[in-house]
């Protein structure tokens, strides 16, 4: 980002390659065009043209309009907002393990090092001196992010040694996950999910990352099944002969009846 | 004029060719072109032979680019999606590509099918690069191999030290539970201190950049962070759930070997097909290119017989009249 900022014209190259990666962000744009009140639809294209009329009097150069644009994506990518639902990730700062890219040009100095992941990832920012008053919650799974960098009030995690709730400045931990529920507290909204197993990590600067196989919002769960389960795995666990067997067994009714109380209680 | 064209198609189709059409007539391959003196007529068969295939290869070269088109599709969504996945490992334990470990494994994510660009050839070129990085005195690094590609590889200088090789992993769509069991396979199989995971990471259509994610053993861990350093601040941390610390550790790295590795199978799926994409999208275009220039060349060689008849009509009429 920091490339764009200058208004060489050389940059337009760069500024466009850039524009392809962010397209896929599509919700950068959101934060924009819904203070204009614009569709969140609108394909980039369009919003360099409607930058132009409102920014400058006289039809701006292509520098003008580079400058003022960038700074809107600055704007839009500042550190703590962090891009709501964006499953994209774009290399911030190009941060990286300089003493292993020293170790590698010692030994292979041909090649160009291979990046990690450090590199991909937007850096955390540090503890802060006095606790904050939201706890920013990344609640991703396999095949989504559930959510990314959501602010809440509070988290209440089915950790294995029962149910834990998460307030900003909580102590840094790692929790294991049983199935349960997850709730989601913010304001007064109570989001709930039931998770199978997983981890929890809370960072010292409230930042919490819960990672799950599986979640399904509560209200998604047919109760029905849900008992006829707890039959069929209670059935298997006392007909079942082998180790794996009862082992299956066992996991099959300590979910569902994790499933069963969640949905009661 | 006929000789002309014959010149050039000669450097296509001849080794041999010499300026003497009599020497011409012993080569195989012109014998069919030039005709033997006194004939009247060129054959253009094997121009039109070589134009049906070249157009024929394009079709498929472009239908294999759509194809590969709609599984990029397909697959990108969830690639992107799965990447909020390894980020809180990182944020956790930090990226620990320069630990020093005795014993490395590497494992290559490559793909099955060819014609996919230079995707596996970089993998493999960055998995040596790491190997030879990693070796020394006392450490032999080794291989999991996944892929055919990149087996065949490696297998040509390094067969001792592949521990495991998988293929046809994208037979079945690609979901967690069956890169969960891949990974356990792994861990159970091989012994290790440190997994160097090296895949080619998709960031666009065109542009696929090797990546190589980290992930160590719950012993080197629990090293580590009792020694400082990077993962100094994972003493802070309370552990809730599990009886000891190493059992959760345990845990820990298991879960993240299998969500590193999930994400990297489906990057290097994604890579896979942007880079088949791209490579059909070129070759169909040059085999556009060569059908064009074929064309022209046939055209000549078959105005220039047609010429040739009419000249030799012409002279032998107005040889009888005059």
């Amino acid at each position: 980002m920091h490339v764009i900022r200058d208004d060489n014209v050389d940059s337009l190259k760069v500024y466009d390659r850039v524009c392809t990666v962010i397209q896929s962000t599509v919700k950068i744009y959101d934060l924009e065009i819904d203070e204009d009140g614009e569709d969140g639809e609108e394909s980039f294209e369009v919003r360099k043209k409607r930058v132009r009329p409102c920014r400058t009097e006289r039809p701006p150069k292509r520098s003008t309009m580079l400058r003022q644009a960038p700074r809107l994506l600055a704007r839009a990518t500042s550190m703590m907002k962090v891009r709501s639902f964006s499953t994209a990730d774009v290399p911030a700062t190009p941060t990286a393990d300089s003493s292993f890219i020293d170790a590698w040009r010692k030994v292979i100095p041909n090649i160009d090092p291979p990046n990690t992941p450090l590199a991909f990832m937007t850096p955390r920012p540090s503890t802060p001196t006095s606790i904050p008053s939201k706890l920013t919650v990344n609640f991703v799974l396999p095949y989504q992010s559930e959510l990314s960098g959501k602010e809440v009030d509070m988290v209440i995690i089915p950790a294995t040694t029962g149910q834990m709730g998460v307030l900003p400045g909580h102590v840094a931990t790692i929790a294991e996950l049983k199935p349960g529920v997850l709730s989601v507290h913010e304001g007064n909204d109570v989001s709930k999910y039931f998770i199978s197993s997983g981890f929890a990590f809370i960072h010292a600067n409230s930042y919490a990352d819960i990672i799950a196989v599986e979640a399904v919002p509560i209200d998604r769960i047919d109760p029905n099944l849900v008992q006829k389960g707890l039959a069929e795995f209670t059935q298997k666990l006392s007909t079942a002969n082998t180790e794996s067997e009862k082992a299956e067994a066992q996991i099959g009714v300590d979910v569902h009846s994790a499933l069963n109380s969640a949905l009661t209680g | 004029m006929a000789m002309v064209a014959l010149r050039r198609e000669g450097r296509r189709f001849a080794p041999l060719i010499s300026h003497n059409p009599i020497n011409a007539v012993r080569s195989s391959v012109i014998t069919e072109e030039l005709a033997p003196q006194g004939a009247r007529f060129v054959s253009t068969q094997i121009v039109r032979t070589r134009m049906k295939s070249v157009k024929n290869i394009q079709k498929i070269t472009k239908a294999m680019k759509m194809v590969a088109a709609s599984k990029l599709r397909a697959i990108q969504t969830r690639a992107e999606n799965s990447r909020g996945l390894w980020q809180p490992f990182t944020a956790l334990l930090g990226d620990a590509s320069s630990v020093d470990v005795k014993k490395n494994v590497i494992v290559t994510i490559s793909s099955d099918k060819g014609l996919c660009g230079g995707i596996n050839s970089t993998a493999v070129k960055i998995s040596r690069a790491i190997h030879k990085l990693s070796s020394g005195p006392e450490k032999e690094p080794g291989y999991v191999v996944l892929g055919e590609k990149a087996k065949v590889q490696l297998i040509r200088d390094s067969k001792q030290q592949i521990k495991l090789s998988i293929s046809e992993l994208q037979k079945n769509p690609l979901n967690y539970t069956q890169v969960a069991v891949l990974a356990d396979d792994i861990l159970k199989n091989v012994e290790y201190d440190a997994l160097r995971i090296v895949f080619n990471k998709f960031q666009s259509v065109v542009s696929f950049l090797p990546t190589m994610s980290t992930v160590l053993s719950p012993e080197v861990v629990e090293r580590e962070s009792e020694s400082g350093g990077k993962l100094g601040e994972l003493d802070s941390y309370e552990i809730e759930g599990g009886e000891t610390k190493s059992e959760v550790l345990q845990n820990l790295t298991e879960f993240q070997f299998s969500c590193v590795l999930f994400n990297a199978v489906l990057e290097s799926a994604c890579s896979e097909q942007g880079a088949r994409m791209s490579a059909m999208d070129s070759s169909s275009r040059n085999a556009g290119e060569m059908l064009d220039r074929l064309t022209l060349t046939y055209n000549r060689t078959r105005q220039a017989s047609i010429t040739t008849e009419l000249t030799e009509i012409i002279s032998g009429a107005s040889a009888l009249e005059g």
